[in-house]
Order: structure tokens, then sequence, then C-alpha cells
């Protein structure tokens, strides 16, 4: 008999790649990440774009400036109506208008709500990808209530279109404060029993804690922003840093979240007590909405003087910029978005490097990633 | 301590048979006991299916399968007509010959457990006297299955379930396997009937006092990692790996790995009952004295292994996925330890006779 002999020099381990998208669960959409790989540990990212790419900027050349606001709508859908605002805010500067202090008001209340809808998805998809599955239809029955609050309101639910250049569209649906005012307490009740479920969790806990830490230099040289940037430490809310609509007009007391490990669970627990400011926010405003009008007179074709515009705005992912070239006539001559999903999926490629293949589902939950904002 | 004079129906069937037709009488009566038990089979699999839809509905503000039959309960019926009904439609770069046994083995390891079973007084296929240590021995080749499945799909997220799940069941079957030896110590006996004999008197969970519970705890931690659910559903992993190692399969192919989830959580919460909870025996005895008794053993054990069921689908529904470094963690560190720890307290106390008993 021949006896076989080992040798364990001739075995060898051999990275390989793993294909994680387009369409993959966890990527939320059609991004995807060429990963290199060692076993189950993630030794390279690269993140490979384009597969919902749509043009929207070189879109905005060809349209009006009333037009370019439907386009922004489909970029961070889940923030849909602070893209909208970034916009008109960027046009409204630009022609030197005064939007009653109405629209200020009721533009801020929406954000706040499309604040909370966006974090309320992103924590019921966060449970789903560490394999809680039950978190995803709790966190939908309570965005359930802002998408009616919209509907009621300006007739859709997710791409809402609502600022219009000079103001909104339509004048708030008289439920409005009733609804608002019975969602406040409701979202109140059920955040404590969120954190029951998940948030206090042993096993969630251990999955958060101390993974793919993003350093504070990091976060800065990546251009991070939003609850990513504000979870390793880096102050960077708009709407305290350069304040907008009523955080400008009013004086709204609320505090920035800040935590400084870094971690999954940072950017988690970040997200989560944002909810609770952003319902500070709406409960500061909703008993005082004046009633000076819904629409600053505007011409019907906008034009925009010569010049270079931009507004940022803090959307539910972090910093939104409106970049508005002109050169006087109907349509611009270039427009910029800087889109903070794609500045945050630069600290992914960084963090997510020498953790396991369930870590960086993970962390790319925390990043919070919504892909038609990254590839626009 | 071994029964050998117990009724056993399925054995009576045989040699009744045999003697009235000879050969061809226990050839039928094989034939008889095997479709029973398939019929259980696919009726305890889809029922179970329907079960753990309605209990998840519940947990989740959901209504579940409502609308096929009263209360939706021809949905899985339903389901699986359509998975009968689908093409077995797979990549054509399978290793062709483990891609086709996967799926076999993982069925054929839990119908081969069920056989041991005892669901009543004289319902149970074989009264084998290594009983416990039988089921444990078959459910191990149902981790070749899923290996098979893993690797003969030519897919690295099929590969990485598959890996994951060999590395998951051979690690908790030393646990569970401590879990039922504390517990054997306590029974003196490898056989099912004699285990529940032998609780008679008081449960083994009440007369082992604290090593019992210990061992009760670990059981259904390793029990659930072995039916590969949540939070030890690392193989499926469905937010990382997309299906884990059933990827490739679909229809029938698909449905068998399914079915077979579940049935082996049926045989964990049975093994569970049997062990800690006196089988088929009726708590203080009190339907000791009505007719009928093997009705009501019936009714008692699927009882109990309801319990055990809806607690392992609420850990499903409730807990996120641990993560396959802190699985090993888990075992390795605290589950193997304190099982062998507990084999030895156990051991003293039943050296000593410490045990409770009413």
């Amino acid at each position: 008999m021949k006896t076989v002999t080992l040798n364990t020099g001739d075995l060898k381990s051999q990275e390989y790649f793993l294909n994680m998208g387009p369409q993959h669960p966890a990527t939320h959409g059609v991004l995807r990440l060429i990963l290199t790989m060692d076993g189950e540990i993630v030794k390279n990212i690269e993140p490979d774009l384009g597969y919902i790419h749509r043009s929207i900027e070189k879109q905005c050349e060809y349209e009006g400036y009333k037009q370019i606001i439907h386009l922004t709508d489909r970029m961070d859908y889940l923030s849909s109506h602070i893209n909208n605002e970034a916009v008109a805010l960027a046009i409204e500067q630009a022609l030197e208008i005064e939007v009653p202090e109405r629209v200020k008001v009721i533009r801020t209340i929406m954000g706040e709500l499309t604040r909370i809808a966006s974090h309320l998805l992103w924590w019921g998809v966060m449970g789903m990808d560490v394999g809680a599955l039950t978190t995803f239809m709790y966190a939908f029955r309570d965005r359930e209530m802002i998408n009616d609050i919209m509907e009621e309101t300006c007739g859709a639910r997710l791409t809402m279109s609502y600022s219009t250049p000079g103001g909104v569209m339509f004048d708030l649906h008289p439920n409005f404060q009733k609804r608002v005012k019975e969602f406040i307490p409701h979202l109140r009740s059920v955040i404590p029993k969120y954190d029951e479920l998940l948030t206090g969790n042993v096993i969630f806990q251990k999955r958060m804690k101390g993974v793919g830490v993003l350093s504070y230099e990091d976060a800065i040289s990546h251009g991070a922003s939003g609850p990513v940037a504000r979870g390793s430490g880096v102050s960077c809310d708009r709407r305290i840093k350069d304040p907008y609509s009523a955080f400008k007009a009013r004086d709204i007391k609320f505090n920035e979240i800040l935590f400084t490990e870094g971690d999954n669970l940072a950017r988690y627990n970040v997200r989560m007590k944002e909810m609770l400011e952003s319902l500070n926010i709406i409960e500061q405003l909703i008993d005082n909405i004046p009633d000076d009008g819904i629409q600053a007179k505007t011409k019907a074709l906008i034009k925009l003087p010569k010049g270079e515009f931009l507004q940022r705005v803090e959307t539910a992912r972090g910093d939104m910029g409106v970049y508005i070239v002109s050169d006087g006539k109907k349509n611009p001559y270039r427009v910029k978005f800087r889109s903070p999903g794609f500045s945050n999926l630069n600290a992914l490629i960084e963090i997510g490097k020498g953790h396991l293949i369930a870590d960086l589902v993970a962390i790319m939950s925390t990043l919070d990633f919504v892909v038609p904002d990254i590839d626009r | 301590m071994i029964l050998t004079n117990t009724t056993n129906y399925f054995g009576d069937l045989v040699s009744f048979l045999a003697e009235k037709m000879g050969i061809g009488g226990q050839i039928l009566a094989y034939v008889i006991v095997a479709a029973v038990y398939l019929g259980f089979f696919a009726i305890a699999g889809l029922l179970l299916v329907y079960i753990e839809r309605r209990v998840a509905a519940f947990f989740q503000l959901r209504l579940g399968p409502n609308r096929v039959g009263p209360h939706g309960i021809f949905q899985t019926i339903a389901d699986a007509l359509k998975l009968l009904s689908k093409e077995i439609f797979g990549t054509n770069r399978k290793d062709n010959l483990l891609y086709t046994t996967a799926y076999y083995l993982v069925i054929i390891a839990a119908l081969v457990s069920l056989s041991v079973i005892p669901f009543s007084i004289g319902v149970q296929a074989y009264d084998l006297n290594i009983g416990v240590f039988f089921i444990s021995a078959v459910s191990s080749v149902g981790v070749l299955g899923i290996l098979f499945g893993g690797w003969g799909s030519n897919n690295k997220y099929s590969l990485i379930g598959g890996m994951r799940s060999g590395l998951q069941m051979i690690s908790y079957e030393l646990s569970s396997g401590l879990a039922i030896l504390t517990i054997i110590l306590l029974a003196g006996t490898l056989q099912m009937s004699g285990i529940i004999e032998a609780q008679r008197d008081t449960w083994f969970i009440l007369k082992g006092h604290i090593p019992a519970w210990i061992a009760f705890f670990i059981f259904v931690i390793a029990g659930t990692a072995e039916s590969n659910r949540t939070p030890f559903d690392l193989p499926e992993g469905e937010a990382e790996l997309g299906a884990g190692y059933h990827s490739e399969y679909s229809g029938m192919g698909f449905a068998y790995f399914f079915l077979a989830e579940f049935i082996n959580m049926f045989i964990i919460a049975a093994v569970g009952v049997t062990l800690f909870f006196g089988g088929w025996l009726a708590p203080f005895g009190i339907t000791d004295t009505l007719p009928w008794q093997p009705l009501w053993g019936a009714v008692w054990f699927f009882l109990k292994v309801a319990v055990f069921i809806f607690f392992m689908m609420w850990f499903r529904w409730t807990f996120p996925r641990l993560r396959i470094d802190q699985l090993l963690t888990l075992e390795w560190k605290y589950l193997l330890p304190i099982g062998l720890l507990n084999i030895v307290l156990m051991a003293v106390i039943v050296y000593y006779n410490v045990l409770i008993s009413f």
C-alpha cells in the first residue's frame, strides 16, 4: 500500500474575488462591491458604480429651474423633500427673494419628518442586516404614519416635489397639525420599545461595538458627513453651521448628537437620538405656523442671474450641496450635486477592510447608503 | 435498564402481518410503517411551516397566510404544490453527484431520526437500546448534505454557507451531546422509552435540579444552532449570503432543504421534551387513569413539543444573528467547559443520590 504523505508546504490558501451586488440583499439597491476575500475576511473593497446612473446633473442642464426640483427627488429618495428644499433654496438665494415665514416653517417641519422617516427605514433595515427581521415591520408601521401625513398635504408619499422656487406647491392639509401632534407622542413611546427589541440585545451590542471604527481624522479626510461623521465626533450639522429655512428664521433649540467612538454602535446611536431631536424641532414649530402665504412672487419663467450659487443642507444622510452655475439663461449652465452617500462610500473602503463579511454588511448598514444618491 | 417487554404498536403490526401472510405480510407491514412516517413527515413539515409563518406574523404586526382555506391552513399545501410543479433549475457548472445527493442526505437524516422518537406509549418505530445516541449520530449525516450542497453548487456564497454550516454543526454537536450525557447519567439508559419510564415519578428537569437546568439551557442553545435557525442561521444568513448553501436549488430541491430544517426543529424539540420534560408522560400523572392512554400520551407529547417549538420560533423572530467568530467563541469558550463541569456536577449528585423527587 502506498503511503500518502502530506507536505503542508504545498497547501496554499488563495484569495478570491467575491461579487457583492449589484443584486445582493445587503447592498440596498444596485451597489456592486468587488471584494477580495481571504476565507471570510474582506481584504479589499472596490466599489463599482454606475448601475443606476441616470445623468441627473446633465439632465438638469436641459431643464428649467422649476423642473430641476423634480429630478432631485430621485437622488436620495428617502430624503426627497430635503433635496427639493436645497434646490429651491439655491434658486431663491440666486434670485434674492425672501420667502414667507410660513413656507420656511413648513419646509423645516416636512424636512424633519422626512429625516425621521428615513431614519426609521434605516432602523428597520439595520435590524434585517444583522438578522433580526422583526424590526423591519415595526419601523414600517411608524414610517407609514409619516407617509400618510405627506400624502394628505402634497399628494405623494415618497417623491414629493413639494417645494417650488419661492414657496411650496400647496397649503397644508387641515389635518396636518393634528396628525403630526398624534405622531410625536407615538414615536416617543415606541422608541424605548425599539431599544428593548434591538439596541439592548446582547448579540446586537456585540455585533456593533468596536466594529468598523472610523477615526475623527479619517472621517474628515474622506469627506464623511451626517450621522456617519457625527458618530466619529465631527461636528458637521449644516442646520447649525449654516442655518437655512426655519433654522435661520426662528430660534430653534436642539442638540447636535455627537459620539466619539466612531464604531457601528456610535453611528447607530446618533441616528436613534437624532429621531428624538427631530421630534423636538417639530414640536417647537408645529404650534405656531404663521399665516403669511405659501408662495413668494416669482416669474413664470425663472432666469437666474449670471454667477455661481451654492446651497448646502443637512439631509438624513449628511451634507448635501447644490452648486448651480448660471449664464443667465432659462436653464443652468452646470449643476453639481454634492451627495453625502458618495463620500460616505469612501469611508467604507477605509473601514471595511479586515473585517468579516458579516461585519461588512453591518458597516454598510450603519453607513446608510441610498444607491441612487451615490450614482445620481 | 433496558425495557424489552413494552408494547410497540408498529412492532405488533409487523409480527401480526408476518404471522398471517408470511414474508409478504412482513414487507407489507414495513411499507405501511414507512408510509405512516412519510405521511407524518410531510404533514408535520407543512404544518410547522404554516405555524412558523403565523407566529412570525403575530410577532411582526402582520396577519400571515389567511386566505387559502380556514385561517389559511392550506397555504403551505398550495406552496408545496407550486414547488412540486416547478422546474428543477440550477447552475450547469455544478458538481452533479454532490449537488443531487445533498438534499437526499438532509432529508434522510431527518427521516431516520424520527424513527426512534417516542410519540406516545408504544408509538415508536424502533425502540433502540441506544436511541439518543442514534439520533445524535444520524443527525450529523445532515451536515454532510449541507456541506455537499454548498460545495456542489459551485457558488462562492453557497460554499461559504456550507463551510459555516459544517463548522457550526460539528461544534455544537459537542455541546448538545454533553447536555444529553448529563441527562443519561440521571436516566441510566440510552433507550428513549427507558428515559421516559425513569421520569415517571419526577421529570428530569426537576429531579436533577441545577445541573439539569444548565444542561437544558445548553441543549436549547445547541439545538437551535444545530437546526440552523436564528440567532444561528449563519449558513443561510440571507443578508450576507443571499440564501447560503441552498442558493442554487429550486423547486423540490429547495423544498427538501426547507422541510428538513423544520423537521430538524421538531426533532430537537422532541428530544428535548423526552430528555427533560418526561416525553409523553402527563404532568403529575393527571390523565393516567383515563382510557385511551396512547392518545393521551400523544396529546401531552405534542403539547410539550409545541411549547418548545414556540420558544424556538420566538428566538428566531427577536434575535439578531451572531457572527461566525462569536458563534465559535460561545461554543468553545463557554458552552463546552460549562457542559463538561456540569457533567461532573451531575455525576456527583447522582453518586450521592441527592435528587429531588415527588
